[in-house]
């Protein structure tokens, strides 16, 4: 069986999340047939969705969320008469024997045990851990924990299914499809308890189901999704003439609309006016999710409601759209997704985020091509993308993401995680704060905004931790045989046998070229 | 901050800790105060990752092919930053003063020409058998500290050894059960890893190379000179490290072994000679010996600090004013319990012909024999648990007499 392990890097980190550490043989698997290692994944039955235990769907979250700020509510009415309570103490539980626990300077100095919190496993904390010395300062009573709230435990929940999947798939192209795509079509949950809640709910209901399916589902159900009717404040846009737009005094908010033939379809420049963007306004008015009273259906859910919806056709593109109500938007939505613009559009963003920044402009065609001759169906595209000879041939040099290098990393250490906090933490050091990117435009695509000073700076610091941590138990040689085997360069190879000791050859892996392009 | 990898052990790990009953298993211990001599004995294992180069860090400035081999880097007695004469041939490196004046109060000692029995020139296997205390790499995972710990009286003395740093280095790890410690202070990436990082980049990514180099010069120019100590700089943090492991071995009922590492010892470049970057490092861990010794108080007393690395480097300086790797190098005793004031060495003389494989200083003395009279001289170990048990099959590497006063 040939082996081509210039191929198979190509294969492993230009479709995928790199090789696994391990038994996996991932680099062996995809030197003997790297492109059906890569097509493998999109053959497998079901093989994007993502459903772990205790992960909800979207008007069940609403519904938490609902729940929660009355009680949130409740209790601060409450405190305001109640004086405040001391938190409890934890209690200690036996220690067994032959395993590292770590210690506190100030319990020693005090001889207090029982205080070993290291319990906070809030989003942004960045705590190790192990224990501040703080010698000289007097033996505080840490407080107990702050408990989750449903919203950052949902969060997390939904982070960590995504983590584990990435962890654990083979090639990890679908993967990466579902990142684009959710890129693509983001949200950010910054935007409110509900966006932050919804995040990975949105990615699971909205993307994931079409990642191989058909651009103009997804761009329906995407649209139609709660939290993308959240994030971009169509729940308050009212048609002027419709009922609840006379009432009140507020009218037509043009965010989503313009996103969506901005962003997610023709692209700058793909055709629309400043008219076309106001029509299409009017006719997604009445597109909204239910509220917490359930007036216009499940609370949470996607909702119709033709009290907000301007009355009329409306034309848009050229083209006229009868008075259909919801099905208005629905046929202008979908006659968008067949749009040439966006087969442009589409093809471009998917060529340079596989390929390269400036992807060859033949490759950018002919995946344009199968957009259109399938009539937008995704998993052509993404076959059509690993047959051709542009993908396996361009050098690796586009930069992984904060997030792919993170991911990237836990695979080659075969650690599957059991907790998001630190991944949590170092994509908000790093500038990728999962699913919370600073614009509807999603976080960049390009090498250049990911080799930043500060932020190599911060992956290098990063990576010496890893290799603190993980470093003695690998050898970093046995590693690069699985990460990259004879294509690792020469150099790279010197430099990590010629590190002082494993845990700096292990930061160095990590940070090596072959490990930071894709 | 932690790494972005959650494994199964740490989360395990974790779980325990949250239970916060560290500290039972020392409470019930009586005061250690030892029966027969009134002694409350303390071990601390220093680790130099990187393979130290002995000859430069206690300098045999009387022998006559010294000054040649090192070149531009040797140290001597004269000049601007003289060598600190230890007796009339060996002279200490002057960035090492609190070491100076525990050598003359005769709380520290050198052995020279030491050596594990690991011939060759990995850091990584160099370091397996420094730490495993076998003779040679074998991937065990257990270390000779560890397995010494297991052989003391049970709840007499010693309970539990104390591991410094974000993991239990390899030297105490085992059955015996340790706890750990680390400082909290935002671990950065050390200047020599982030060197070698940039100079892989020059060769295979210059563009990474230019953006890395100006993010660690975006990071200089913020946190200011680079020679003051400071958090994060390396000599601050080795500082750190040694106050707090002696804040916790101070304490009656707290840990009487600890084992900790400090790292950047590779000097193939650009070593420096008085000053420099080998002389900046060598502050640091002589600040870190001054830390223990005031940190621990009265228990200074009763305390052996051993500073030993993987192996030395070679005898002649390279091309880049640095030094490669090689074999014989020096092993630091420190503490009040030393009987110092002296370099013991069986010294081989640096003429070619006596060289190591004609590079390296060639060891005459085995670090084991060391490290054997030290725990001997500490806790009573026995010749035979010392030889079969925590260095396997080293019968012929007998404790060294009389380290400990």
């Amino acid at each position: 069986m040939a082996r081509d392990s210039q191929a198979a890097l190509v294969a492993l980190n230009r479709f995928g999340f790199g090789a696994r550490g391990g038994a996996s043989g991932d680099l062996v698997n995809a030197a003997s047939d790297p492109r059906g290692f890569v097509k493998a994944e999109l053959a497998r039955p079901n093989g994007v969705l993502l459903e772990a235990p205790g992960l909800q769907s979207t008007p069940q979250l609403g519904q938490a969320v609902f729940a929660y700020q009355d009680q949130v509510k409740q209790a601060r009415e409450a405190a305001k008469a109640a004086a405040p309570t001391e938190p409890p103490q934890q209690a200690p539980t036996d220690q067994k024997p032959g395993l590292r626990r770590n210690l506190s300077l100030n319990a020693v100095a005090t001889g207090i045990a029982g205080q070993m919190s290291d319990a906070k496993p809030a989003d942004n904390a960045a705590k190790p851990d192990t224990m501040q010395p703080g010698a000289s300062a007097p033996p505080a009573a840490k407080p107990a924990p702050q408990p989750l709230n449903v919203i950052q435990k949902t969060f997390r929940a939904e982070a960590l299914a995504r983590l584990q999947r990435a962890t654990l798939v083979e090639c990890g192209f679908t993967e990466r499809l579902v990142v684009f795509w959710s890129n693509h079509f983001c949200i950010s949950a910054s935007k409110g308890e509900l966006a932050r809640i919804w995040a990975g709910a949105f990615e699971r209901e909205a993307i994931r189901p079409h990642v191989l399916g058909r651009f103009a589902d997804m761009l329906k159900a995407v649209e139609q999704h709660p939290a993308m009717l959240f994030f971009l404040d169509n729940q308050q846009s009212l048609g002027p003439d419709s009922r609840a737009g006379q009432n009140r005094k507020r009218g037509l908010n043009e965010n989503l609309a313009r996103e969506i033939m901005e962003l997610h379809t023709l692209g700058v420049g793909g055709g629309y006016t400043q008219e076309d963007v106001t029509s299409l306004a009017r006719i997604i008015t009445g597109w909204t999710f239910a509220g917490r009273q359930g007036q216009l259906g499940t609370p949470g859910s996607f909702a119709f409601n033709a009290n907000a919806h301007q009355p009329g056709p409306q034309t848009l593109l050229g083209k006229t759209y009868e008075a259909t109500g919801l099905a208005q938007g629905e046929a202008a939505l979908a006659d968008i997704a067949r749009h040439p613009s966006t087969a442009n559009f589409v093809a471009a963003k998917f060529a340079r985020h596989f390929v390269a920044d400036d992807p060859p402009p033949a490759l950018v065609a002919r995946l344009r091509d199968v957009f259109v001759k399938t009539d937008g169906d995704l998993k052509a595209m993404a076959m059509a993308l690993v047959d051709s000879d542009e993908a396996w041939k361009a050098p690796l040099t586009k930069m992984r993401s904060p997030y792919d290098f993170l991911v990237a990393s836990g695979r080659l250490l075969a650690r599957v995680p059991e907790d998001p906090g630190a991944y949590i933490n170092n994509l908000n050091l790093l500038g990728q704060p999962l699913w919370t990117p600073a614009g509807p435009n999603g976080f960049p695509d390009t090498s250049a905004a990911w080799a930043a000073p500060e932020g190599m700076k911060l992956r290098l610091d990063i990576a010496a931790q890893m290799g603190a941590r993980l470093g003695p138990n690998i050898d970093p040689l046995d590693l690069l045989e699985f990460a990259a085997a004879d294509a690792a360069s020469i150099e790279t190879r010197r430099t990590i046998e010629r590190a002082e000791s494993r845990q700096q050859a292990l930061a160095l892996l990590l940070m090596s070229p072959e490990m930071q392009r894709r | 901050m932690i790494d972005c990898v959650e494994s199964r052990l740490l989360t395990s790990r974790r779980s325990l800790l949250l239970g916060g009953a560290v500290f039972a298993a020392w409470a019930y211990l009586p005061k250690f105060a030892h029966a027969a001599d009134g002694r409350d004995p303390r071990l601390i294992v220093v680790i130099l990752r990187g393979a130290l180069d002995g000859l430069s860090t206690v300098a045999p400035v009387g022998d006559p092919d010294y000054a040649g081999l090192h070149g531009s880097i040797a140290l001597a007695a004269d000049g601007a930053h003289p060598a600190i004469m230890l007796d009339s041939f060996f002279a200490l490196h002057p960035s090492m003063p609190e070491f100076a004046r525990m050598y003359r109060d005769q709380h520290a000692a050198v052995i020279h020409a030491v050596a594990t029995p690991y011939r060759d020139r990995s850091h990584f296997d160099g370091q397996d058998v420094l730490e495993s205390g076998y003779a040679g790499p074998g991937r065990v995972q257990s270390g000779w500290l560890n397995r010494a710990l297991e052989a003391l009286p049970r709840g007499e003395r010693v309970s539990s050894g104390l591991a410094v740093g974000p993991t239990t280095p390899l030297v105490l790890r085992g059955n015996a059960p340790t706890v750990g410690w680390a400082p909290v202070a935002l671990p950065q990436a050390d200047d020599d890893t982030a060197m070698r990082l940039v100079d892989l980049y020059r060769h295979r990514d210059p563009v990474l190379a230019s953006v890395l180099s100006q993010g660690l010069q975006l990071e200089k120019a913020a946190s200011g000179d680079d020679m003051k100590p400071k958090p994060g700089n390396q000599v601050a943090q080795m500082r750190q490290v040694a106050r707090g492991a002696a804040k916790l071995m101070a304490a009656d009922d707290g840990p009487r072994i600890a084992a900790l590492a400090f790292d950047g010892w590779d000097t193939h470049a650009n070593e420096g000679g008085p000053v420099g970057r080998l002389a900046f490092l060598l502050g640091g861990l002589d600040g870190a010996l001054a830390e223990f010794e005031s940190g621990l108080g009265d228990r200074w007393r009763d305390t052996v600090v051993v500073v030993a690395t993987e192996f030395g480097r070679t005898a002649r300086i390279n091309g880049t004013d640095g030094t490669d790797h090689g074999t014989g190098t020096i092993a630091l005793l420190a503490g009040g319990a030393v009987k110092g004031g002296r370099v013991i060495s069986d010294w081989p003389g640096l003429k070619l012909a006596n060289l190591h494989e004609a590079r390296d200083l060639k060891p005459t003395t085995d670090l084991r024999s060391v490290i054997k009279g030290v725990l001997q001289g500490q806790f009573g170990l026995s010749d035979r648990v010392l030889a079969e048990t925590v260095f396997p099959d080293s019968a012929a590497a007998r404790p060294m007499k009389g380290l400990v006063a």
